[in-house]
């Protein structure tokens, strides 16, 4: 089966600034595919390029099928888009925004009506047709702009940080909704920089000043890249704590999570050993070392980690 | 380009300005009340000058001089003095404009043929009002004046004698009324204004929100965003010039002597320029508060200053003639002027047609060509 969306060498370039550098991937149909990064990576300007929104500077894509590049109407018609803005018209109603949006994507009056209920229902808006949208919460508006984004049935659909600044029941729901359109066989390219949501992703990419670091499923990013134990220590002072222990030969990884460190060590016994000795050592009361298993925070800020050290040399 | 993807947006610009109830009153209402306001306030007629009179002579052959000063709506003798030293007083207070002062000795020289001489103060610190007040005593004297001599030549037994007889003919505004000059320029310089300022707005507040690069995804054509974004200003602006014309021919009697068609081509026109310059702005600026300002500026001086509306053009120095030829206005108040107050067909002012479409392609073009780039 073809692709969803084809990626070769995409570069865009401001000035002389690459904010995109030669990014190249494939996302399959029907898949919920993650684009990691921190703000400024470059997630932004590609899922841009992707829509047509901006003029890539070199490289090709085929979304859909069609080149971004020479096909760039027949992208926009098969294509829905999301922003973290929830661009919506706040000055008038639920139901005046659909059938804004579903008339300039050209769905016929019959089959409007048909999805404006669709719309309403999947936003949970039943009752709320007339409200004027400015009166709607963040976790409301979010759904209606997804449904507006989707009410001519994209075969795809981008989503730039679609859960930016949306409360956690919010962003769950919101998450649930994209599964079942996934499972529905719509092809879900999402930018986030939650990493607890990349877990919902099928698949993966991360990408660093432009350019790409790592790919695959998550199961694959936590397997591959981190082949040493990790130690997570709960100790009464952290900070001081990441002090006393960074510089070590015995510690390869050393990272800030919350109240808790974690520590990639190159034996898990000598580590346990050696942490206690050094922190008790120097009055800071150790209360929990334990095994764990990398979590996708571990395995990016590690990948970043090793980028820069590729970078530096 | 389909109407089918045009219309959606054109509905929810009404939907949005209905909702808007502020700015559509605004939009509608605030060009006629322009209209009233300056209609009255820029008035450049010269009346009812506080005049203060030091007469020396006290009889009465002064008093029939001074008589005729105030049969005229133009003087008001506020004062009669004693001394000069009030006169410096009250037109150091501003409490009178002119003084006229007869000499002692006015009469009998008068009668014995002699020359007399009326001395005239005028207080000349608002230059257009001193011009104006000079000009109506010098008709006033010259008139008094010959009328002396006729009766002087008739009691010699000669005949009268007149050796150029002016009898001006006004064409167009007779009455020389400033309104009747004024109303037509108001017109283009407030529809200049508020095509201007509403288009920019509209546009500007769609790239505040993110809904601009929604359309952008969407498969809409640029002509179709702009064609959809504009008409529903567009005709809004053309009702708000309904309104104006109507204040001011209920107030200021202007009425449209000419074709209301060729007027309305010609106001058509003259917005299309106006909200091309809108989008124009629209597409430089990145929030509400620059675009206003831009807008207000490039719409408000150039109509205002280098339309000819107050200031001749002829009379600008040449640097400015040439820059007032990219004000869409100068042409229009030709077109409005010829329409409304000399009733002349468009033999008259196709060129200005010509100029203010041409205006108006070339804004147009340029925003679409910013627009487009904006989006690839």
């Amino acid at each position: 089966m073809e692709n969803a969306i084809e990626v070769n060498n995409l570069t865009k370039i401001f000035g002389n600034f690459a904010a995109v550098d030669h990014i190249s991937f494939t996302v399959k149909p029907g898949e919920i595919f993650g684009f990691l990064g921190a703000n400024g990576a470059g997630k932004s300007t590609t899922i841009r390029m992707l829509c047509g929104l901006l003029m890539a500077t070199s490289g090709t894509a085929k979304v859909g099928g069609y080149d971004i590049n020479t096909q760039p109407d027949l992208v926009k018609q098969s294509i829905g888009y999301m922003s973290q803005r929830f661009s919506l018209y706040e000055d008038l109603t639920v139901e005046e925004n659909i059938r804004f949006f579903g008339g300039v994507y050209g769905i016929p009056n019959q089959r409007l009506q048909d999805r404006m209920k669709w719309a309403v229902k999947m936003a949970g808006l039943h009752g709320r047709e007339k409200s004027l949208t400015k009166t709607l919460s963040g976790g409301w508006k979010q759904r209606l702009a997804l449904g507006c984004a989707i009410l001519h049935e994209p075969k795809i659909l981008f989503l730039d940080e679609p859960t930016s600044g949306v409360d956690p029941i919010s962003r769950r729901n919101f998450w649930e909704l994209i599964s079942q359109l996934s499972a529905q066989g719509v092809t879900v390219l999402v930018t986030t920089h939650y990493l607890d949501e990349a877990e919902y992703c099928d698949d993966i990419i991360l990408i660093n000043a432009g350019r790409l670091i790592a790919g695959g499923s998550p199961k694959e990013l936590k397997t591959e890249h981190i082949t040493y134990p990790i130690l997570e220590v709960e100790a009464s002072n952290v900070i001081a704590a990441m002090d006393l222990l960074k510089d070590k030969p015995w510690v390869v990884e050393i990272s800030l999570f919350g109240t808790y460190l974690h520590i990639g060590v190159q034996k898990e016994e000598t580590g346990r050993d050696e942490i206690s000795k050094i922190l008790s050592s120097n009055q800071i009361a150790v209360k929990r070392v334990d095994a764990i298993v990398p979590s996708l925070e571990d395995v990016f800020l590690h990948l970043l980690e090793e980028d820069l050290k590729r970078k530096a040399s | 380009m389909t109407f089918r993807r045009i219309k959606p947006i054109i509905r929810k610009e009404f939907f949005q300005i209905w909702r808007d109830k502020r700015s559509l009153t605004v939009l509608l209402l605030f060009p006629a009340l322009l209209i009233v306001v300056a209609g009255y306030a820029l008035n450049f007629d010269v009346r009812h000058i506080s005049t203060v009179i030091f007469d020396q002579d006290k009889n009465s052959q002064s008093r029939d001089f001074i008589r005729n000063f105030t049969n005229t709506e133009y003087f008001d003798v506020t004062r009669s003095v004693d001394s000069y030293k009030e006169i410096n007083q009250l037109l150091n207070k501003g409490d009178a404009l002119i003084a006229i002062v007869i000499p002692t000795g006015f009469s009998s020289k008068l009668l014995a043929g002699e020359d007399v001489s009326v001395q005239i103060l005028i207080d000349g610190s608002n230059a257009n009002t001193a011009t104006n007040a000079i000009g109506y005593v010098s008709v006033i004297i010259q008139t008094y004046s010959a009328n002396i001599a006729t009766k002087v030549f008739a009691s010699m037994g000669r005949e009268q004698f007149v050796p150029i007889d002016l009898r001006p003919k006004i064409w167009y505004n007779p009455e020389l009324s400033t309104a009747k000059y004024l109303v037509p320029g108001l017109i283009g310089f407030i529809l200049m204004i508020s095509a201007v300022i509403s288009t920019s707005l509209s546009v500007v507040r769609e790239k505040e929100r993110g809904t601009m690069e929604q359309m952008m995804v969407s498969p809409l054509r640029t002509v179709e965003i702009i064609i959809g974004k504009t008409v529903a200003y567009l005709l809004i602006a053309l009702v708000a010039s309904v309104f104006v014309l109507l204040a001011g021919f209920i107030l200021f009697d202007v009425a449209v002597k000419g074709s209301i068609f060729w007027l309305y081509v010609g106001i058509l026109i003259f917005l299309i320029g106006g909200l091309g310059q809108g989008l124009l702005i629209s597409t430089v600026t990145q929030n509400q508060q620059v675009a206003f300002m831009v807008a207000v500026f490039s719409s408000l001086l150039p109509s205002f200053l280098l339309s000819g509306f107050v200031f001749p053009i002829r009379s600008m120095p040449v640097a400015l003639q040439a820059i007032s030829n990219v004000t869409p206005a100068k042409f229009f108040l030709v077109v409005v002027r010829s329409v409304i107050i000399k009733g002349v067909g468009p033999s008259a002012f196709w060129d200005q047609l010509v100029y203010m479409a041409i205006f108006a392609v070339i804004m147009i073009a340029i925003s679409s060509v910013r627009l487009l780039r904006k989006a690839s």
